[in-house]
């Protein structure tokens, strides 16, 4: 028999860390398109701190989450249509110019947040899903059928973004494109075409990530709202070796060490915090090292910009 | 592609990024508009800020240190294609050593002190940037990657020490809200130009500058680096190891941020601090410093402009706050705003560099293709 | 080496512009003028702008014609803060507040060089007077009065008997709020299981959202907490209708009904203070201490949270026994 303590312990991480792999999911397989398709998005946090605004204020004025969720999705397009045109027609250095749109994304969402919004204000955000009889089963239902909207939707992204990256043209043209583009643009494939798609989806996907941070998760906005979450998920696209499931698996573990941590503080099982923090981090580092072994497949044009006749 | 006459096209590398960087203002000044305030008082206040007084100016010299020290380190390792953006942890774990000797040699005179500490914080720096080295060489994990885990994991680390060890041990006694040490030694302060705020360690950074240039362009050693840089595969059919190459200029970029960490531990704060994240004390000079070795056309004598530039944009950008009270957000805005444009513009420059001298080597040849030339 | 003469040619530019440039036109005399550089930002809820708001009640009573102000924020940096710190001074401000413990060193090799500028350091008990520094003042809070209070009031109106608290790092008045939480709950409640997390950031809302939520899982009905993240938790005491206690800025209008008291830091005195002490010529060596009964700490309820009638009395019972000494909270 479980120690009914240890028990409640362990549903609490597991329902923590599902929910709060959200994001990182969300932003982690967008940059999954553009790393496959051989563009490295640094900045993806930026791009979701001002989605994550854009939520917040959609929904402070309208109190309608699905248009706040509309809202980040424009401005993820918009921002992902940028770096695109940064990184795909002015060839700019990707590390460097990911690092620019961070900067401007964490100035540009604050400086709105503070001349719109002045002082932070809890919003009303996706509410929980209750489902009838999977909801209240004991032990499962508080881990997996209790959370909102962009929690599912998040976990349903990744099958679909396996089918589409492995089973359809485009998700062969993607990985053409990465792996070779001067052979994809001799074979018709447009270069330019599919990374502007990749990006854009990108962006997108890293708008509803900082969305669900803004008005689903945390239901408020605050300067810095995402605090490194858009680094992390870059990180975890290398760590799930460009395979959706993986990367979802990178996600998980990642929040669910920061869960069981916060649990056992909680629990007033003494770690240093520190020492806990830092877990996530060098599991990563010690994920990369087993990722290299395994000899995966890389998109061997990563952060190369494509000219043609070169 | 054209050919273009020589001093043309040298005057290309720096005047596109200056039109770059102008844009980026110009775009920041109908922020301005927008918020309010009068763009011209504004970028006045600006310039003002950064050079209108020698304290001003005295001020620009000290936050353009780190950066120098980081892009110097950042010429080292891109010239060898190693794309070493953990400059932060670096930093951090430089002036985390630098701290434990000040700490521990409370008594020792200055000229034990101040090269003691310097050198714990050139060995710090080594250590952290030589970990990505070897992750590297030895494990093929890419670096952009493991410098990004290692920023956060050397956050950590400072946070551990600071919380228990060697936090300051009047801490709650006098009411400090913050995890920080106590104030080190006198004796390990460097040479400060009194009254302004402008210590030795610029000095330093403007000598190592030159170091590193003679030690690229006049050593075998440097040759090398360049070369593994350039063509790693060559390199290899030439005799060269690459990996030992990659692993130096690793050490070597991350003993410059250390030494940057120590100096602005030891000529600035002098006391080890932090808000929970690396960048609490190094106030992401290990960002700002690439930014500026790129500004500086990854050469270690035109990273020193380069980095007073971005000193300046820096100190000018507080002034600004202060004298127009725009919100402080606004300053990172057109931060990210000049460095996206000025990426985005050398397109431009970097055709003409091609042409005319040995090219500064696209950053963008990644680690993973390397990899792949390793198997 | 042309690219280097473009460079300094530039820079030699610059500096040109900015000798040429107009200095910003001087304020009408009289007005006394103060500047405060704070780490955060002047709407986090919490410890920026705790200053923030009691410079503007300041300015209220005493007219924006006698009384200015001007504010630098996000300066977590110390280099930056230290260039703004003597940028204020040289520009002839009167009083410059330095609102965050990290700046004391650099406050300390400043305020030597203008004798005729009055300086402050907070939180921090150290005015520099040993080493021959006379003008800094010093400002720190005894916040486990307020938090004792506030837990208290907790205990008596937790049903699970869980408590939840949580900080950025165990250090200076988050600590001490946390601390004299812990103490008012155990006193009152003596079966009472109080558990502690701080997440090792100020700014990590996402973190502080997971560890309340965590909290409330694991039975916790009360939470509080402290740092400008916190808002992260009082979302999560929103939506699980659990209560929340405040610290540092009032933090009601983000449950208003889930917030039931918060310990305020009315810094207005201690302003007030500074400025009779600056106009009557004594710049510094003061150290003031924030506590209940100066009223820098105030307990500040909610109107819209109807607290019972035998619970307020208590609470009132208790700010007056820690006012006169007959309460202690026993957080060192």
């Amino acid at each position: 028999m479980i120690d009914p303590f240890l028990l409640s312990m362990l549903i609490t991480i597991l329902a923590s860390g599902i929910r709060f792999a959200t994001s990182y999911i969300f932003a982690a397989i967008g940059e999954t398109f553009g790393q496959i398709s051989g563009v490295l998005n640094l900045g993806v946090e930026g791009i979701m701190l001002v989605a994550a605004y854009a939520a917040y204020f959609v929904v402070l004025q309208t109190n309608e989450p699905g248009l706040g969720l509309l809202a980040a999705i424009l401005v993820g397009i918009v921002m992902g249509l940028a770096t695109a045109f940064l990184s795909v027609t002015l060839k700019a250095e990707q590390g460097i110019s990911g690092i620019g749109v961070y900067l401007f994304g964490l100035g540009l969402s604050d400086l709105l947040f503070r001349v719109t919004v002045k002082s932070v204000q809890t919003v009303k955000g996706f509410p929980n899903i209750h489902i009838p009889a999977l909801s209240d089963l004991p032990i499962l239902g508080p881990i997996f059928f209790q959370h909102n909207l962009l929690v599912y939707a998040a976990f349903a992204l990744v099958p679909l973004a396996w089918f589409v990256l492995n089973k359809t043209t485009f998700g062969l043209q993607v990985r053409a494109v990465g792996q070779n583009p001067e052979a994809a643009d001799t074979l018709g494939i447009s270069v330019a075409r599919v990374r502007y798609t990749t990006l854009t989806l990108g962006g997108a996907l890293s708008g509803i990530a900082g969305a669900s941070l803004s008005i689903a998760l945390l239901n408020i906005f605050q300067q810095n709202l995402t605090s490194g979450q858009g680094f992390i998920a870059v990180a975890l696209v290398y760590f799930g070796a460009w395979q959706p499931f993986r990367v979802m698996l990178g996600c998980l573990l990642f929040s669910m060490v920061n869960a069981l941590q916060l649990t056992m503080q909680v629990n007033r099982i003494p770690i240093p915090a520190d020492i806990a923090l830092m877990m996530p981090y060098i599991l990563t580092i010690v994920a990369l090292i087993f990722a290299a072994r395994q000899l995966v497949i890389q998109p061997a044009a990563l952060t190369k910009p494509f000219e043609r006749g070169e | 592609m054209k050919m273009k006459p020589l001093d043309l096209s040298r005057f290309n590398a720096i005047i596109v990024p200056a039109i770059a960087g102008a844009l980026g203002l110009l775009v920041g000044a109908v922020m301005l508009l927008v918020l309010g305030a009068n763009p011209l008082d504004a970028y006045a206040a600006m310039v003002q800020g950064a050079f209108g007084s020698p304290n001003a100016f005295a001020d620009t010299l000290v936050k353009a240190s780190p950066l120098l020290f980081v892009g110097i380190g950042t010429c080292i390792a891109f010239r060898c294609n190693v794309i070493n953006i953990g400059g932060e942890g670096q930093i951090v774990i430089g002036a985390l050593l630098a701290t434990a000797v000040g700490l521990t040699f409370q008594e020792a005179p200055s000229w034990l002190l101040v090269p003691g500490g310097l050198l714990a914080g050139f060995i710090g720096g080594a250590v952290w940037g030589g970990i990505a080295g070897v992750l590297k060489t030895r494990f093929r994990v890419n670096e952009v990657l493991s410098t990004i885990m290692l920023n956060s994991i050397a956050g950590y680390i400072m946070t551990f020490f600071l919380n228990g060890p060697i936090m300051d041990p009047t801490t709650l006694d006098n009411a400090i809200r913050i995890p920080q040490t106590q104030r080190l030694p006198v004796a390990s302060d460097l040479w400060r130009w009194i009254p302004t705020r402008f210590h030795g360690g610029f000095v330093l950074g403007l000598g190592l500058a030159v170091l590193v240039y003679i030690l690229l362009w006049r050593t075998t050693m440097g040759y090398r680096i360049r070369a593994v840089g350039f063509n790693p595969r060559a390199s290899r059919y030439a005799g060269i190891s690459v990996s030992r190459y990659q692993l130096l200029a690793f050490v070597l970029s991350g003993a410059l941020a250390g030494l940057g960490g120590a100096v602005e531990l030891m000529g600035v704060t002098h006391r080890l601090f932090s808000d929970g994240s690396a960048s609490g004390f190094t106030g992401s000079a290990g960002f700002n410093g690439i930014i500026a070795a790129l500004f500086g056309g990854l050469h270690p004598i035109g990273t020193i402009p380069a980095s007073i530039l971005f000193g300046a944009l820096l100190v000018g950008a507080n002034q600004l706050q202060r004298t127009i009270q725009v919100p402080s957000a606004f300053v990172i805005t057109l931060d990210g705003l000049i460095v996206v444009f000025v990426v985005a513009s050398q397109i431009w420059s970097k055709r003409t560099r091609r042409v005319t001298e040995e090219p500064a080597r696209p950053v963008g040849v990644t680690a993973l293709q390397k990899t792949e030339a390793a198997k | 080496m042309k690219r280097l003469t473009c460079v300094i040619l530039l820079i030699a530019a610059l500096a040109l512009v900015a000798c040429a440039a107009p200095t910003p036109t001087a304020v009408p005399a009289k007005a006394f003028k103060v500047a405060v550089i704070m780490p955060s930002a002047i709407n986090d809820l919490a410890f920026s702008q705790s200053m923030y708001d009691g410079l503007v009640a300041v300015q209220k009573e005493m007219g924006k014609d006698k009384f200015e102000f001007a504010y630098t924020e996000n300066m977590f940096n110390v280099p930056d803060a230290a260039a703004a710190i003597r940028d204020y001074a040289t520009k002839g401000y009167d009083l410059v507040i330095a609102h965050g413990s990290q700046y004391g060193a650099s406050l300390a090799d400043i305020a030597p060089d203008f004798p005729k500028t009055a300086f402050a350091w907070g939180t921090a008990v150290d005015t520099f007077a040993s080493k021959g520094v006379k003008n800094i003042n010093a400002y720190t809070v005894q916040a486990d009065q307020g938090g004792y209070v506030l837990g208290v009031i907790a205990a008596k109106l937790s049903k699970s008997g869980k408590f939840g608290l949580i900080g950025p790092i165990p250090a200076g008045d988050g600590k001490l709020h946390i601390d004299g939480f812990e103490a008012g709950v155990k006193a009152t409640n003596p079966k009472a299981i109080v558990s502690k997390t701080f997440t090792q950031s100020f700014s990590d809302a996402a973190l502080m959202s997971q560890a309340a939520q965590t909290m409330v899982s694991g039975g916790a009905d009360v939470l509080t907490g402290t740092s400008q993240a916190v808002v992260g938790a009082i979302a999560v005491a929103k939506e699980k209708n659990v209560l929340w206690f405040g610290n540092q800025s009032s933090q009601v209008s983000l449950a208003p009904k889930n917030v039931v008291a918060t310990q305020v830091y009315d810094w207005s005195p201690f302003i007030k203070q500074m400025v009779n002490n600056t106009k009557a010529g004594k710049l510094g060596g003061e150290v003031m201490v924030g506590t209940l009964k100066n009223k820098v700490l105030v307990i500040q309820y909610n109107p819209d949270y109807k607290l019972p009638d035998d619970v307020k009395a208590l609470a009132d019972k208790t700010v007056q026994g820690l006012i006169d000494g007959t309460i202690q909270t026993g957080v060192k």
